[in-house]
């Protein structure tokens, strides 16, 4: 299993403010790995850092061995990594079709008719929807669409960021069978999520992040059965 | 009634030559989010270019009016990625103050360049079209400018509803960040807008100073205001509220010029924007997005 993605002692700043002190985290091929923790812990920021959104201060990040520190967001898609960010951010004036067309927009197009059609296998809801305007989709609906548009650029590691947020229990059961799926599929999967307990039951590894900080990480079933993780977001 | 007619017609003229230019307006605004107060002035500038292409280097009109859209491209994405694109960041008011520095800029440079005194246009087509045994005359160069404008405004419609790279262009106007995400080079896309919205203002210029022929360092300055109420009185982002608010606008000009009077016609076109906007805020086929807090 050969290392995917290195993080090696960022430091973020939103301007005065320190909001990710030192954080290092890996990501093997085929694995799912999940950073937890409170909100405002710094696991968004933590994404938006690896996708060059923001630009760590000190620290490298690196992708199949290769820095990403000068390379601009729009590029590091073009290597493989697909980033689905907090609140889903589809877009929502343009049809399920034309999002999907987006996520591809990396892409020659040769393989854009295959690719719809794997996303469409997975999410059957989109293809019903297909023309419709993406904004009046349902949450859970919304949710599949970002994950299918990442999915177009043929990711090789796919970082989702709280894929739960605002959705019906029963939703959020049905977004994790489908991350079990995309894991058994061979894409391997970076989880930022506040839910520990559903992503603690899918992770192979997992990281709790607090105030800007990794203060424990560990196998997922470990985790679940640590006491400092089970008093403070497992609820007792 | 053929008084009437021929002030309509002379309306949807010179509506058109505000769509041209509005459309500018609209896609820039879309994207960038900026209001680009020195489109306007690119309109003189491709007006003195072609002028000067068909007089001094003696070209042919067509090869002016190519050399016009070039310059004027050339010049808006030099103003872009200059003027603008450092203050990508900055808070909107820093742009808006840069645009009419920018307007200021290209105004004060013709007046160095071409001088203070009016230059006479010659249009790129003479004659007129007459109807009912002449009694109503529809001038060709009324004809050319309604055509292209609608022929521009389906081109847009097409460009941004079926190519990749106006499927972008929507993408980066609704979240650029997202946008990013997706693979898309924001910039590379502003630019591009830029490029389009400078070559239609050479276009509009061209048209504009054929049925106006007097050319000055501000001859762009009143249609850019203009053409900037009419996208806001269509709704500011969308292409066809473009041409349908310049349409509209050039329409009410003219008649109450012919029917008010010549004083008050810009008065009345602006009563017009304020009454519309307050019925609705987001111009006639915009779209009100409240603001997410």
């Amino acid at each position: 299993m050969g290392q995917i993605l290195k993080v090696d002692n960022i430091n973020v700043y939103y301007g005065a403010i320190h909001a990710i002190k030192g954080v290092s985290l890996e990501v093997n091929e085929g694995e799912i790995v999940t950073l937890i923790g409170a909100n405002g812990a710094g696991k968004s920021t933590t994404l938006k850092a690896i996708s060059n959104l923001l630009h760590p201060k000190t620290g490298s990040i690196e992708f199949f061995g290769e820095k990403l520190a000068h390379i601009p967001p729009h590029k590091i898609v073009e290597k493989g990594l697909a980033h689905v960010p907090e609140g889903r951010r589809i877009f929502l004036q343009m049809t399920v079709q034309e999002n999907l067309e987006m996520g591809a927009y990396t892409q020659g197009g040769k393989t854009f008719n295959e690719d719809i059609d794997g996303v469409f296998k997975q999410f059957p809801r989109l293809l019903e929807r297909r023309k419709q305007i993406a904004g009046t989709l349902s949450g859970g609906e919304q949710q599949m669409l970002a994950m299918g548009r990442a999915l177009m650029s043929r990711p090789k590691l796919l970082m989702l960021d709280e894929p739960s947020m605002g959705l019906a229990p029963i939703l959020v059961e049905q977004i994790f069978d489908i991350i079990k799926e995309l894991h058994k599929n061979g894409t391997t999967i970076l989880l930022v999520e506040q839910n520990a307990q559903m992503a603690l039951s899918v992770a192979d590894r997992a990281y709790v992040m607090e105030t800007g900080r990794i203060t424990l990480s560990g196998t997922g079933a470990e985790l679940a059965q640590s006491d400092s993780v089970r008093k403070a977001y497992l609820g007792g | 009634m053929l008084e009437f007619l021929s002030y309509l017609i002379s309306g949807i003229s010179l509506g058109s030559v505000y769509a041209i230019i509005a459309l500018g307006y609209t896609m820039v605004y879309g994207i960038a989010k900026m209001l680009n107060f020195a489109h306007g002035d690119v309109i003189m500038v491709g007006g003195y270019v072609s002028l000067l292409a068909m007089t001094s280097l003696g070209l042919p009109t067509w090869a002016a009016i190519l050399l016009a859209m070039v310059v004027c491209t050339v010049l808006g994405v030099i103003i872009e990625g200059l003027a603008y694109k450092p203050l990508r960041s900055a808070p909107s008011l820093a742009v808006l103050i840069t645009a009419i520095g920018v307007s200021y800029f290209l105004q004060n440079s013709a007046l160095l360049i071409w001088g203070a005194n009016p230059k006479v246009y010659s249009p790129i087509i003479e004659g007129t079209f007459k109807l009912f045994d002449g009694k109503l005359p529809i001038s060709y160069i009324s004809m050319l400018t309604v055509s292209v404008c609608i022929v521009i405004m389906i081109g847009l419609t097409i460009f941004t509803s079926k190519s990749k790279m106006g499927k972008a262009m929507r993408a980066c106007s609704e979240d650029k960040a997202a946008a990013q995400l997706m693979g898309i080079n924001v910039n590379k896309t502003i630019s591009l807008t830029f490029a389009i919205g400078s070559a239609l203002a050479a276009i509009a210029g061209v048209l504009l100073c054929s049925s106006y022929p007097t050319l000055m360092p501000t001859t762009g300055s009143m249609p850019g205001i203009k053409a900037f109420t009419a996208a806001v009185f269509g709704g500011i982002g969308s292409i066809p509220g473009a041409f349908l608010g310049g349409i509209l606008l050039g329409i009410i000009e003219s008649l109450a010029k012919a029917y008010i009077s010549t004083q008050l016609a810009n008065t009345v076109v602006f009563a017009v924007l304020i009454i519309v906007l307050l019925v609705r805020p987001a111009g006639l086929l915009g779209k009100y997005v409240p603001e997410k807090v």
